[in-house]
């Protein structure tokens, strides 16, 4: 019985389909890679299977429960690392910490033991104490991390994790997450546009484009099928050479608006 | 129980680092106070109102809370825009928890700013004979009714509203309005129909009623009617938050 069960699952705005008839199952203990370029629906797909989005046709068991059905169940099973900033800026890297502990019911002492080792871990020890809204795109990315990382859910989802850290800092991550995978039996579903992560770090990968699954496998497998040297060139035969573009959304305007708004004062 | 707290405790820390907030909250109840206490002071004394600053105080007093009370719901726009919202909706604890947590968030904020507001009218002339225990308890009691209220409500709009477009819409149509014809700033005695109604429909009249009723002799509807109109729609305005809020999808 696989911990992510995908059937036939589709997501409509209006008349544009951002997802549209995705199947998918992924094991326990698995690390599932999930492929694809912008825009291709990655985001949406994990927003429905995290509850925060509720999809238009199919179905969906997270650790066989229903995200629409069972919220608080579903929510009880994962933990997730999302793709844009969910940071309070107002708050410390510290008590952005806490508050996610608290939030999980984490014990106070293994929290501490935690939130101290975990910021140790991603760097951020000695900034513990400064306000979200003094760090720079890489700090904050490393202290999404390392909240996401904060309580040990059976699956752990990660939206573009490494979106703009350097080589050494993704090499580090990934590092820990499999050893979580290995020792406490973690499955890891992320979602990434790095070819090279997803074949050093999964044993199975679905391609997603255009709100549709192209292929799934290992990464082996899917060299195989292309008949490329590379998961890099299979991802290219397999998506096109045409390069994609996102509309940018209302929030990311606001960002840009506030960011000169406080730049100004 | 640790849910509620954190929720509560994170409006707190956000409300008191934000000094320029908390001052510039100040101003409009200072020019309030001077300008209408004082500009209409003597008419009103003439007229048989007698101490206008003494009649104006608790209903500024109210406005402050409102203001501030119905921000901290609004907050919520925010929250979602800067992505944190995420953060809290994902977590495996009960959307009512939130709704409480951060309702009493903003209410305690709003409280403070109301505190504020009562000492800075006493520094500029507001007078009261008869302050007892009781009386002061029962004062800070209808500021928490009205910072409930407000914050509830704020939140419930908010979880309506993808971004801060409408914020001006419920400043000018909702905001605004409440505070204006809520008998803050005259007696509700002896008005016109169709404003007597209004007034009997505004939640915040009765919270004006209640301090004002507290800090000086003589109330308007009572404050049993007070506490009991202020009461019941703050659980209402909860019970329907927190469905709402439950809804939000991102």
């Amino acid at each position: 019985m696989p911990i992510i069960q995908v059937e036939n699952l589709s997501k409509k705005f209006k008349d544009f389909s951002a997802v549209s008839g995705v199947s998918f199952g992924v094991e326990a203990g698995d690390i599932f890679a999930f492929l694809g370029p912008n825009g291709a629906g990655k985001t949406t797909t994990i927003k429905m299977l995290t509850t925060l989005l509720h999809p238009t046709s199919g179905s969906i068991l997270i650790n066989n429960f229903d995200p629409v059905k069972n919220q608080s169940e579903v929510r009880n099973s994962f933990g997730i690392v999302f793709q844009d900033p969910s940071l309070d800026d107002e708050l410390t890297a510290y008590e952005n910490m806490e508050f996610h502990g608290v939030l999980y019911k984490i014990p106070k002492d293994l929290r501490e033991q935690r939130i101290e080792q975990l910021l140790n871990f991603v760097e951020l020890w000695d900034r513990k104490d400064d306000f979200v809204k003094n760090f720079s795109g890489g700090m904050r990315r490393r202290l999404e991390i390392a909240r996401g990382l904060l309580h040990h859910p059976k699956i752990l989802f990660l939206d573009e994790p490494t979106l703009g850290l350097d080589p050494q800092t993704r090499n580090h991550i990934w590092d820990y997450v499999k050893k979580l995978n290995q020792e406490e039996k973690i499955t890891v579903f992320f979602t990434t546009h790095y070819i090279g992560e997803a074949e050093r770090v999964a044993n199975k990968v679905a391609v997603i484009d255009r709100g549709k699954i192209i292929t799934q496998g290992s990464p082996q497998e899917l060299k195989e099928k292309t008949k490329t040297q590379s998961l890099e060139d299979a991802f290219i035969e397999l998506t096109g050479k045409n390069i994609r573009s996102e509309e940018a959304s209302t929030t990311d305007h606001m960002r840009k608006a506030s960011r000169l708004w406080r730049g100004r004062r | 129980m640790s849910t509620i707290y954190i929720l509560w405790l994170r409006q707190l820390k956000r409300y008191f680092r934000s000094r320029s907030r908390i001052i510039g909250a100040l101003g409009q109840p200072i020019l309030f106070l001077i300008a209408l206490g004082y500009g209409f002071g003597s008419i009103f004394q003439k007229a048989g109102g007698g101490n206008y600053v003494e009649f104006l105080a608790p209903g500024i007093i109210a406005m402050s809370i409102l203001f501030t009370a119905m921000f901290a719901g609004i907050e919520v726009i925010w929250d979602r825009q800067f992505g944190f919202l995420k953060e809290t909706l994902v977590a495996p604890v009960s959307r009512v928890k939130i709704m409480i947590g951060r309702t009493f968030g903003g209410a305690t904020v709003a409280v403070v700013q109301g505190i504020f507001v009562l000492i800075l009218s006493y520094i500029l002339g507001f007078r009261t004979a008869n302050l007892t225990f009781w009386r002061i308890i029962l004062v800070i009691v209808f500021m928490v009714l009205i910072g409930l209220f407000f914050t509830a409500l704020g939140t419930a709009i908010a979880s309506l509203l993808e971004d801060m477009q409408g914020f001006q819409l419920i400043m000018n149509f909702l905001v605004q309005p409440i505070f204006f014809l809520s008998g803050a700033l005259f007696p509700l005695n002896n008005l016109p129909k169709v404003l007597t109604f209004i007034t009997e429909i505004n939640p915040l009249a009765y919270g004006v009623d209640g301090i004002r009723g507290a800090l000086l002799a003589g109330i308007h509807f009572g404050f049993a009617i007070d506490f009991v109109v202020l009461g019941v729609i703050t659980a209402v305005v909860l019970v329907i938050g927190s469905y709402l809020f439950s809804k939000i999808q991102i």
